[in-house]
């Protein structure tokens, strides 16, 4: 390397290779990223070329304003339930796929066709989230022309003249939404837990069943401790989709940008959308983005420092 | 960790010899095995059905009636009616599809080829600054993408490519970066330095050296992050959502097909016609259900492997 970094017109060549890639990130992701920052302090529409300084106004606004106090309130729910449901359901059918098998004299094997179920259970992650939205739309259908309340009157358990609306029930609907996150997530996860099953080496296994290890112990002894760092990294990235959602949210619920019925699924970023968007309410919303971002921030810190355990090496 | 990614053709052989090296031997638990065996069979059986019917009942969808649809979800499509899909492709999928190819057949080259020039010069070419501009690139990833939109809608008004092609392709191209960037550096660090240097001994100039000798042995990492360039760019709903939307009454829809399936969904409310909404989603999901097909493995991981980097 080293002739080669002293190699005539080297300079040229590093600064000819950097400045485009770098002038379109600076561009569209840095600066803005920096400006939201600056119009969050204002009280801009974004129609007018001109704004105020209003110093904390905004924020002090949002600290006020019910409607983004329940959508946060709505992203905490969601940055619980959904790391923890789709993380404990992975986990178990990554067990199962890697473990679940009969034992032979080999050890613990994984089941029959566990190369099949992978396909079919990572499916869902290359849909797109609008597919998704208009996929659950007609299944959460508010008459018997839905997937779900169809089986559920076939099996007599909902009452045919009054099928269940599941997206407008304020007490339902979050968990409507939850669902389809985890019905979403799963694949991925149990194949990435997977992975990192199968990268442990077999003679660990070995060793646990000779000194008579049942299969839960393993898991809990052996199997989850080496798996900590992606469970980990995991945490963080469902907590990012959580805080989220917006694109589920804004297409499966009702109202502008959705949130409906009477804001009770309503999330920051649909907040956002609509206070841009629909009320003109550029600073403000840039207020929200600042929010949205010091939780984020917050959240992956608490994550990592509260699933911290000795790093295991093997 | 490090290096998950693999040909196809090795993981399948790797396969392979998982299968047939483990001796199948007389199970030595019998009963408790088979037991678990059945019972792990049974979730996971459940699971799949969980997730394939819902996909399979959408598009049976679309071979039924709108009445036959609202009347039973459990119906069997009672005569096959293969009209809503040309219905669909007329409604706008055809023109929302045509939209997001458009893009892609820039955006994802151009995303590529910055972000591998990017990292090669990063990853092997030791100058003041170096390190900072990585992680500037890298860092990229861990905003929340809505921190940025507000600026980013008047930034690209400012340019005058608010509901253009070239506008969506650049946007793209610059929130591609970040991940782009990471993933090419860790793959230009793995390859080795005496190929270069016998290039540079035979006088080859850097540009050269990059275009004929790096990337092509560059070429299983640009597939990976290709394919997740691929899956990202064309499933992407809240950039077009903001930057795509008409300016005036006589502007042409330039929805990408993400977009076009929800304003489907809201237009086919209004004409209860879901036959053609589902339809429209068949259209949309077949590429990637043949892209995912055709390259599962790498899929599985590649993605796998940028997450837990």
């Amino acid at each position: 390397m080293s002739h080669v970094a002293n190699s005539k017109g080297r300079g040229g060549f590093i600064a000819g290779f950097l400045i485009l890639p770098l002038a379109l990130y600076l561009t569209f992701v840095i600066w803005p990223y920096i400006q939201t920052f600056g119009y969050s302090f204002t009280n801009w529409t974004g129609q007018s070329p001109t704004f105020d300084f209003v110093g904390l106004d905004n924020y002090s606004a949002l600290l006020k304003d019910e409607v983004f106090r329940g959508a946060l309130l709505h992203n905490l729910l969601l940055l619980v339930f959904v790391p923890t449901v789709t993380i404990l359901i992975s986990l178990f059918f990554a067990f199962m796929l890697n473990a679940g098998g009969r034992s032979g004299a080999g050890g613990v094997k994984g089941v029959a066709g566990s190369a099949l179920y992978k396909v079919i259970y990572f499916f869902p992650q290359v849909l797109s989230l609008a597919i998704l939205a208009v996929l659950f739309g007609a299944v959460y259908r508010s008459d018997e022309g839905g997937l779900l309340n169809g089986f559920l009157t076939k099996l007599g358990l909902v009452d045919p003249a009054h099928p269940i609306e599941w997206l407008n029930q304020p007490n339902f609907v979050l968990w409507c939404l939850l669902l389809v996150v985890v019905w979403h997530g799963v694949g991925f996860y149990l194949v990435l837990f997977s992975a990192a099953m199968q990268s442990v080496p077999k003679d660990i296994y070995e060793a646990a069943l000779l000194d008579g290890a049942g299969r839960a112990q393993t898991f809990f002894k052996v199997t989850l401790p080496l798996l900590w760092d992606s469970v980990q990294t995991s945490a963080v990235y469902l907590g990012i989709a959580a805080m989220d959602m917006f694109v589920l949210v804004s297409t499966m619920t009702s109202g502008q940008f959705g949130g409906g019925p009477d804001h009770h699924s309503e999330v920051m970023a649909t907040v956002l959308m609509r206070n841009f968007l629909y009320f003109g309410k550029a600073g403000y919303a840039c207020a929200m983005g600042v929010v949205m971002l010091v939780l984020t921030l917050i959240l992956s810190a608490i994550t990592l420092r509260a699933t911290r355990r000795e790093h295991v090496e093997f | 960790m490090t290096t998950v990614v693999k040909a196809p053709g090795e993981a399948a052989a790797e396969k392979r010899s998982a299968a047939s090296g483990q001796p199948r031997g007389k199970s030595k638990s019998g009963s408790d095995g088979m037991v678990l065996n059945v019972f792990s069979h049974g979730f996971l059986a459940v699971w799949g059905i969980l997730i394939i019917l819902p996909l399979i009942w959408l598009v049976l969808g679309s071979f039924k009636t709108d009445v036959q649809i609202g009347e039973s979800a459990l119906s069997w499509p009672a005569n096959w009616h293969f009209d809503a899909f040309p219905r669909a492709w007329d409604k706008g999928i055809g023109s929302y599809f045509a939209n997001t190819l458009i893009v892609m057949v820039f955006s994802v080259p151009l995303t590529m080829l910055l972000g591998s020039m990017a990292a090669y010069v990063l990853a092997r070419y030791p100058f003041r600054g170096n390190r900072p501009i990585y992680y500037f690139f890298v860092s990229g990833a861990m905003f929340p993408v809505f921190l940025a939109l507000v600026p980013l809608f008047f930034m690209v008004k400012r340019l005058d490519m608010l509901n253009t092609f070239q506008g969506l392709i650049l946007v793209y191209v610059a929130y591609s970066m970040p991940f782009t960037v990471f993933f090419m550096h860790s793959f230009f660090r793995t390859l080795p330095t005496a190929v270069h240097e016998a290039a540079v001994i035979d006088g080859a100039s850097h540009t050269r050296i990059f275009f004929q000798v790096m990337m092509p042995m560059a070429k299983p990492g640009l597939i990976s992050v290709g394919i997740f360039n691929v899956l990202g760019q064309w499933n992407q709903y809240i950039l077009p959502s903001v930057l795509m939307q008409p300016q005036t009454g006589s502007d042409p829809e330039r929805y990408m097909l993400t977009q076009g399936l929800i304003q489907l969904q809201y237009q086919m409310g209004y004409e209860t016609d879901l036959p053609v909404l589902f339809a429209g989603v068949t259209i949309a999901m077949i590429p990637m259900l043949v892209v995912y097909l055709s390259f599962q493995r790498q899929i599985q991981a590649g993605l796998t492997s940028a997450t837990l980097k």
